[in-house]
């Protein structure tokens, strides 16, 4: 007897074997945007994450403490300011990433930095956030990613937000257009752009038509045609709107119907991230204070 | 005696090369940081050997390129204002990789060795058609003042439209932006290799080519009349520049006035042959640009500052007293 004790320890023992080996072999995998499939041999502890939407997704994923680096521009929230900055997302310093030793690169698709780092041996998953639904993605990706089950949670939380945001609005007969401004020189928010998106969850008309894309250069005559009901802009480019040419006689201009964004508040709303709703209530705070008929 | 002289230089350039190569290895992003740690620790050995080494001597062969390209501009077209800038060939260059960048969707900064020679290749041909322009709205080399405004004229209309593509391929507009302003940043060692392999047959075919530059420089007929074979290499020396701007282009952008200033800093120390010119000049071109590199990655550490904009200030500031000095002198640059 003591020989079949033997074998079925023996047989116990490649058992256990086997078992750690299987979870052992469990780590995350995950497609990216790019398409390239990205294994890791366990849910990444060491996250550098080089585009601010990533940055805050991970955040509010609960996954703050895993980020060891991030790009310049990453400021939300407040404990990444914190972390090493290591140059744009577009021109991030090589060195100081390889350094940091991340086990997983976040970032955006376009950045042409993936293939040197890849090269240098990191893992690197590419994601594309510039629509609401990429925001929804990407977050599903990230949670697979760091191996949290929250994703589907924190995205019906966003959800229930928009929707309450859009619900505070009253109703109108006619859809109030509107004109976002992104940045000097004239980029407009186009329909099919993140911001457009939720302008179009609020209910609200964009003069920018869709065949423009996502973020066209207008003129400032298309505006002064267009006659917009309201204006949103943000404020490092809105101080002298009545000396554009012709707009001081535009109806949302003379009656002071143009809703100046902070820094803090046009980050939240040109970021397709995990902060939508709080986006959501800015847009519907401005549109029932400067909206109204 | 110029012999002498330019033995003495190109010791001088190569010493001063390998301290500096050094040095490059030393400061790392976050200003010096330690080359010991690489002994034992594999991510530092890694950062040295894949990241600092070919960046560093990367920059030195980039602007060993630029450098060559400048000598043989100025002593092909006798003009010393010739430079791979201003004769539209960078220009054509970079319009050649924003198409490939559009229509390819490839990364300027990939590193595949097959993404390299393609983006090397589209570049070289689109240097090609730049310095062809030029050379047909100057109608020839022969008019000075033509020959730098048909430069000039190429390469503002390929700038234009370059940004006109990259417009069209919203995509590419990033990339395109850090193409522009000119980095090493991204230097890994397939890219060294390429342009390694274009600066040896660009040297040697300059090196070859250097007795009709001299021919040259005694005026067209002179050179004729020498028994040179001026058409056939005049067509080698265009190949040979644009080659060499292509492939530094190609890898590291734009990065101006290193073509310009290289040879004239030789010239400054030293006058000699142009076999011997031009392969001083490709030696200094290196050592400047070796040096703007450092100094990028150094000044504002841990902020890396875009090489391009380095080397403009400087070798701007550096022909702006040339030319203070020359006229001084009575002399025109």
């Amino acid at each position: 007897m003591p020989k079949t004790g033997a074998k079925l320890l023996r047989l116990v023992l490649w058992g256990l074997l086997a078992l750690a080996s299987l979870a052992h072999a469990q780590g995350v995998q995950i497609t990216d945007d790019r398409g390239v499939r990205v294994a890791l041999p366990q849910a990444p502890q060491r996250i550098v994450s080089l585009l601010p939407s990533l940055t805050e997704t991970v955040c509010e994923l609960g996954q703050c403490h895993r980020l060891v680096g991030v790009d310049r521009y990453s400021n939300y929230p407040a404990s990444v300011r914190r972390l090493p900055q290591l140059g744009g997302g577009l021109d991030p310093q090589i060195e100081s990433v390889v350094a940091l030793r991340p086990d997983v690169v976040l970032m955006s698709t376009s950045s042409r930095a993936a293939a040197r780092l890849e090269a240098l041996g990191l893992k690197v998953v590419a994601l594309d956030t510039k629509t609401a639904a990429d925001a929804k993605r990407v977050l599903g990706t990230l949670g697979q990613l760091l191996s949290v089950p929250d994703a589907e949670r924190v995205w019906r939380a966003i959800e229930a937000g928009v929707g309450a945001a859009a619900q505070s609005l009253p109703p109108r007969s006619r859809p109030l257009r509107v004109y976002y401004e992104v940045s000097a020189g004239g980029y407009a928010a186009g329909p099919s752009s993140f911001i457009g998106e939720l302008m179009g969850r609020m209910g609200v008309s964009n003069i920018v038509t869709p065949d423009l894309g996502p973020f066209p250069r207008i003129n400032p005559e298309y505006v002064v045609r267009a006659n917009p009901d309201l204006i949103m802009i943000g404020a490092h480019h809105a101080s002298n709107l009545s000396a554009r040419p012709g707009w001081p006689q535009m109806r949302a201009v003379r009656d002071n119907r143009v809703c100046i964004f902070n820094r803090d508040e046009s980050d939240v709303l040109v970021r397709p991230g995990p902060r939508m709703a709080e986006a959501a209530r800015l847009m519907a705070r401005c549109i029932a204070s400067k909206g109204a008929p | 005696m110029s012999g002498v002289r330019s033995a003495w230089l190109a010791l001088a350039l190569a010493l001063t090369a390998t301290v500096l190569a050094v040095v490059g290895i030393g400061v790392g992003s976050t200003g010096w940081a330690s080359v010991w740690g690489a002994w034992h620790d594999p991510v530092a050995a890694q950062i040295l050997w894949d990241i600092r080494l070919p960046r560093t001597l990367g920059a030195w062969v980039a602007g060993a390129l630029l450098g060559l390209a400048g000598a043989v501009a100025q002593g092909l077209f006798r003009n010393p204002l010739a430079d791979p800038y201003l004769l539209g060939s960078a220009s054509g260059a970079a319009l050649a990789v924003a198409l490939t960048l559009a229509w390819w969707g490839g990364s300027p900064f990939a590193a595949a060795w097959l993404v390299r020679l393609g983006m090397t290749g589209a570049a070289f041909a689109g240097a090609v058609l730049g310095v062809a322009l030029t050379l047909v709205l100057a109608r020839g080399v022969q008019h000075t003042l033509r020959l730098l405004l048909a430069g000039v004229i190429v390469g503002v209309v390929l700038g234009a439209a370059r940004d006109l593509v990259t417009i069209a391929q919203p995509d590419t507009l990033q990339a395109m932006q850090g193409f522009m302003l000119g980095s090493t940043g991204f230097v890994g060692w397939p890219a060294v290799g390429v342009m390694a392999g274009a600066l040896l047959a660009g040297a040697l075919a300059a090196a070859a080519l250097g007795r009709v530059l001299d021919g040259l420089a005694l005026g067209e007929a002179t050179a004729s009349s020498l028994g040179l074979p001026l058409p056939a290499a005049r067509l080698a020396l265009v190949a040979v520049l644009a080659l060499c701007t292509g492939a530094a282009v190609a890898q590291t952008g734009l990065i101006a006035f290193v073509g310009l200033a290289a040879p004239h800093l030789v010239r400054s120390i030293v006058k000699t042959t142009h076999t011997r010119l031009v392969l001083l000049s490709a030696a200094m071109g290196g050592l400047l640009l070796m040096a703007a590199d450092v100094l990028a990655r150094w000044l504002l550490a841990p902020q890396e500052l875009p090489v391009g904009v380095l080397t403009a200030a400087l070798g701007g500031s550096y022909l702006l007293w040339l030319m203070h000095r020359r006229r001084a002198a009575g002399g025109v640059l």
